[in-house]
Formats: structure tokens, sequence, C-alpha cells
């Protein structure tokens, strides 16, 4: 086969699009995982159901609210979605997650693996498992532009930009801002940082909204691309789980980096080997675990 | 435990395809094994695995093959499934162990998944419509396993039934034995105090693998046995949700006690007979169920009910 420099390219761009996504949940999983000690299985299952604001407010708000003619645009459900997503993570954390926090951490992933059958289970019922396409993409982010050695859809082009902001200014707040000083000596000691006065389960609380609303923006960023279904989150969050294996959750940075690069990898897979590109990530981990098993930013704790 | 407690549940197991429907209790013995199976890991040796399904299904695609494609009789098939969950287990076990605690989850998830992509487009799986139609012959080649019998009235598939109780009980006595055994005592050592069990000189790498082997085995007999019961492999068997579902069963029963398993199997599969009518709010239900056991009821039916005893069943 002929491995032109344009397909490769190509490839690797849309793999990009991808890592992007990857980039975003397992940063969101590593946030979480910092503080509250959990594995949040129903990370997926939020990605799933932001996408699912944006849908729905954009096809059903309206006539639910008795405004027909009422339409959550694009730009609108950017916000909201996070918002409504934060914030149910937020009574999450508070009801259930809270409870568990003396228990073994196993009991977290167990409890938000059934959270996500919850969620996932509630849309399977009411919606098509094959998917809807959202239609309300903003005209600004139609077409194409040139990339020099390629035509790429505008869309993407801004989901890769805004993602890689988001990315990098949650990096920026943990690392290099007094806030980010808070979490991260919440991270390493949390009674040392209650003594100081600094209120730490509510710290706790945001953070895991903070997390999940991480989620709902990607599902937002992913329903113009993808079509909206219920089993969207599933898919996506043990990939993302093999990622984190990868990367470790130890480095906020390390997330994202590993994120991107295997987004990339799986693009290029598709040049070379196609039938492979849907397990590379898998057979990574694989080796990963063989040469450096705490993960490529991982420490061994 | 009690000697008499296990002579009466032999035979509860013995009698009841004459009082239940046969088909259900086998659905039922094929999955208590495969949650006793699973309880060998994380009961007893502390180790979480999410990607049970694996060994479960691989054998009964494995199994079915065998019978089906090469014809061979059902006890070998079911024979060649259990070994290679097992050589299976071994493989990600060796991976798997070199993480611990919640990576091990999610090393065995993902690891779960590259079977369920070979599952899916293999070409000797029959990808979404899985291996249909597999026959289940005659029991060395002697015993026909489809043979129905009338008793009162009622048609009872009693050979294959018996066929699945002997498998049952040869894969609960492999377990117990391997709780109850100077090995099984190290495991528990290892769960409850890992640097300790190092530090006395066992070598827990080769412990957990060797538990992880032994449990990802009777997870394929289980597997096995279920492909020649229903006749088919699916996805399904495969997939992250028989993973969960293994979880739940040992988790309502009771994690680390010897009859939680199978309690907790009764529980889920009379569960899904009963509330088949509801579609696919079972999951909703199924979930709900995770939620409220993680929250309230963390040490299962048979852990509570041993706590008011105040002695381990």
């Amino acid at each position: 086969m002929e491995l032109s420099f344009q397909t490769v390219m190509s490839q690797v761009m849309l793999g990009l699009n991808n890592g992007v996504f990857y980039a975003i949940l397992s940063l969101g999983l590593a946030v979480i995982f910092g503080l509250l000690n959990i594995v949040n299985f129903v990370h997926g299952a939020l990605y799933m159901l932001g996408a699912y604001v944006a849908l729905l407010g954009y096809t059903m708000l309206g006539p639910l609210i008795g405004k027909p003619d009422f339409h959550l645009n694009y730009w609108a459900a950017l916000i909201v979605a996070p918002l409504v997503v934060g914030l149910l993570g937020i009574g999450v954390e508070r009801a259930m997650l809270r409870r568990l926090r003396k228990f073994d951490h196993l009991y977290g992933l167990l409890l938000t693996f059934g959270l996500a059958l919850i969620i996932q289970g509630v849309f399977t019922n009411y919606f098509n498992v094959s998917g809807d396409a959202y239609d309300a993409k903003p005209e600004a982010l139609e077409g194409a532009v040139n990339l020099g050695f390629m035509l790429f859809p505008k869309y993407r082009l801004w989901v890769i930009v805004i993602s890689l902001l988001v990315c990098f200014g949650t990096w920026f707040v943990i690392e290099r801002t007094k806030l980010g000083s808070y979490l991260r000596a919440g991270t390493e000691n949390p009674e040392l940082v209650k003594a100081f006065g600094v209120n730490v389960p509510l710290m706790i609380t945001l953070t895991y909204g903070y997390g999940v609303a991480l989620a709902a923006f990607a599902g937002v960023l992913a329903a113009p691309i993808y079509s909206v279904s219920p089993v969207m989150g599933s898919e996506m969050i043990i990939t993302v789980f093999a990622v984190v294996v990868i990367g470790g959750m130890g480095s906020i940075m390390g997330s994202i980096i590993t994120g991107l690069l295997l987004g990339m990898v799986e693009g290029f897979t598709k040049v070379v080997y196609a039938p492979a590109s849907s397990t590379v990530i898998f057979l990574i981990m694989v080796v990963v675990l063989l040469v450096k098993p705490t993960g490529l930013f991982g420490r061994e704790s | 435990m009690n000697r008499l407690v296990w002579i009466a549940l032999i035979i509860l197991g013995l009698l009841a395809p004459y009082v239940v429907y046969p088909v259900f209790m086998m659905k039922l013995l094929c999955f208590a094994l495969f949650a006793l199976a699973f309880n060998l890991l994380l009961g007893y040796t502390g180790l979480l695995s999410f990607g049970h399904a694996a060994f479960f299904g691989s054998a009964s695609y494995i199994t079915g093959h065998l019978v089906r494609n090469s014809g061979l009789t059902p006890e070998l098939g079911v024979l060649g499934g259990t070994l290679f969950a097992g050589l299976l287990g071994y493989v990600v076990g060796s991976l798997a162990i070199r993480r611990q605690g919640i990576y091990f989850a999610m090393v065995t998830l993902a690891l779960a998944q590259i079977v369920y992509f070979i599952a899916l487009k293999a070409p000797f799986t029959g990808g979404e419509d899985g291996l249909q139609g597999i026959p289940r012959g005659f029991l060395f080649g002697l015993i026909d396993l489809n043979r129905v019998y009338v008793v009162s009235g009622r048609p009872l598939g009693l050979n294959l039934y018996y066929f699945v109780f002997a498998m049952f009980c040869l894969g609960f006595w492999i377990i117990h034995r391997t709780i109850h055994s100077p090995f099984g005592q190290v495991l528990k050592g290892i769960r409850e105090n890992e640097p300790r069990a190092i530090s006395l000189g066992y070598r827990v790498d080769r412990f957990k693998l060797m538990a992880f082997v032994i449990s990802a085995a009777m997870a394929g007999l289980a597997g096995a046995t279920k492909s020649l019961v229903f006749q088919l492999s699916s996805l399904t068997d495969v997939s992250w949700h028989t993973s969960g579902e293994v979880v739940l069963m040992t988790l309502l029963g009771g994690v680390g006690t010897v009859l939680g398993p199978l309690v907790g199997a009764f529980t889920v599969v009379t569960l899904q007979s009963k509330l088949s009518s509801v579609g696919s709010w079972i999951t909703v239900i199924i979930g709900g169920i995770f939620v409220v056991c993680v929250l309230v009821f963390r040490r299962g039916f048979v852990g509570e009910l041993a706590r008011l005893l105040k002695r381990p069943l």
C-alpha cells in the first residue's frame, strides 16, 4: 500500500481528534483519582450524558417548556451541559461517594460502575442504540480549513484547539496557582491540609464536580462528530482506562500527553493496518506493562 | 462447615430438577460456579478482576468450536475450553499482577476488551451471531445428553442436568480445596497484608498468579458448561456486562464467604428470569442493586448472616 504523506497526516490529525477526548477524560479521571482515590467508572456515562444534554436541549427542551421554537444552541450547550453534569456529580459525591471514604477504594469503583449501568440503562430504554445525529453544529464552524498539507474540517480543528486550551488550563491551575497547591497538598496529606484550616471536604466535592463537568464538556464537543448514542460512553471509558494505565494517574501533564499521543497512534494504525486500530491502545498497554509496569509517567506508590 | 449442610446441599442439587425448571437450575449452576471462581480471587486473594467474562466467554467459544466444528465429545470440549481459559488466565494474570489495587481492575478490564474484540472480529467466532446450534453430543461417546425423560408427565433433560451438576460439584470442590489448603491460607495472608507476606518470604506474585489461573480455569469450566446448556456462545459471554454481573453476584452474596457466590448467583439469575418482561430496564435495576449493595450492604447476604450467627459461613 502506498503510504502518502497526505493519507498518513490526515489520519493522524483525525486521531489527534480522538486523542483530545482521551486527554480530557483521562485528565478528569486523574484529577478525581488524585483527591478522592477512586476510579470514576461513571465517567464514560457522564460523557454520554453531556452529549445528550446538548442533543435534547436542541430537540426536546423547547416543546417541553412550552416554547416549541426554543432550541438550546451549541454554544449554550457547551456551558449548560458541564453545569448540569457537574451539579449531578456534586450531588453524587455528597450523597454517596463521601460515605465510602473510609472503606477500600475498590468500593468507589463498584459504586460508580453501578451508577454507569443505571445511566446507560435509562438512556438505552429511551434512545436508539445506533445513535442520533446532532444537527446543531454552528455555522461558523462549517467547512474546512487548509492546513497546508491537507484540508481539515473546521469543526474538528475547533475541537482540538478548545480541548487543548481546557487541558492546559486545568494543568496550569493545578500546577501553578495557589488553589492548585491546596489541591496537590490535599492529595498528599488531607489531614494536614485540614489542620491548616482548608475546607478539604468542600474541595473534594468541587474537584469531583469539575472532573465530571470536563467529561460532559467532552461529550458536547463529541456530539456533532460522532452520533449520540447510549453506548458511546462505555466504549470510550474502557479505552480511557487503558490510556490511564499506560500514562499512570499520578501526573496531570502525563495523562494529557498520553491521551494525545495514543489518539495519534490509533489514527496512524488506521492507515497501516486498519483492523488493529481498535485494539492498538490495549496492545500498547500490554507492552507498557511488560516494560515499565508503573506506566509512562507513573511513580510506584 | 458442617458435613450435614454439605450432604443436604448435594441432595438438594440432585432433586432440584424434579421441582424447579431444569434449564433455570443449569443456568444457576453455571453462574454460581462462575461467581465461586471469581470469589476465589476477590474474596480470598483480595484481587478485583473486572475482566472475568474473558475466561467465561472464551471457554464457551472454544468448547462450542471443539464440539460443533471438530466433532469432539462434550467432556473433551469442556476440558479444552477450561484448559484454554486457564492458559488465557496465565497470560492475563502475568500482566495484571504487575499492577496493584485499582490498576489491577483496570488492566483486567482492558485485557478482557481485547478478547471481546477478537470474539467480534475473528473468523471462527461468528461475529455478532456467535456460535449457534452447538450440539450437546454423547458424553464419553455413550450417554446422550439430549435424552429427555418423562417424569410424572414432565419432560426432563436429566442426563444434561446431572452432567452440569457434576461439573459444578467438581469446580466447587476444586475451589473449596484451594481455599482450605495451606496455599489458600497464604492467599488470605496476602489479602490481609501483602508486605508482611513478602517479608515472611512468600513470593506473592507466584501465589497471586496461581490463584488467578485457577480462578480463570474454573470460570472457564462454568462458561464451557454453559455453552452446552444453551447451545450458544455469544458476545454477551465475553462482554464487560458479564464481568460486572459476576462482581455483583459475589458482592450481593458476600465477598469472601464460601456460600455467598451461590446465594448471589441465585438472586441475580432469579431476578433476571422474573424480570425478563421489563426488557432492558434490567440493566438499571442491576445498577441500582450495585449502588445499594455498596452503600449499605457491603457484607452481602451470607456475610450479614455470618455476622449475626458470629461464625464464618
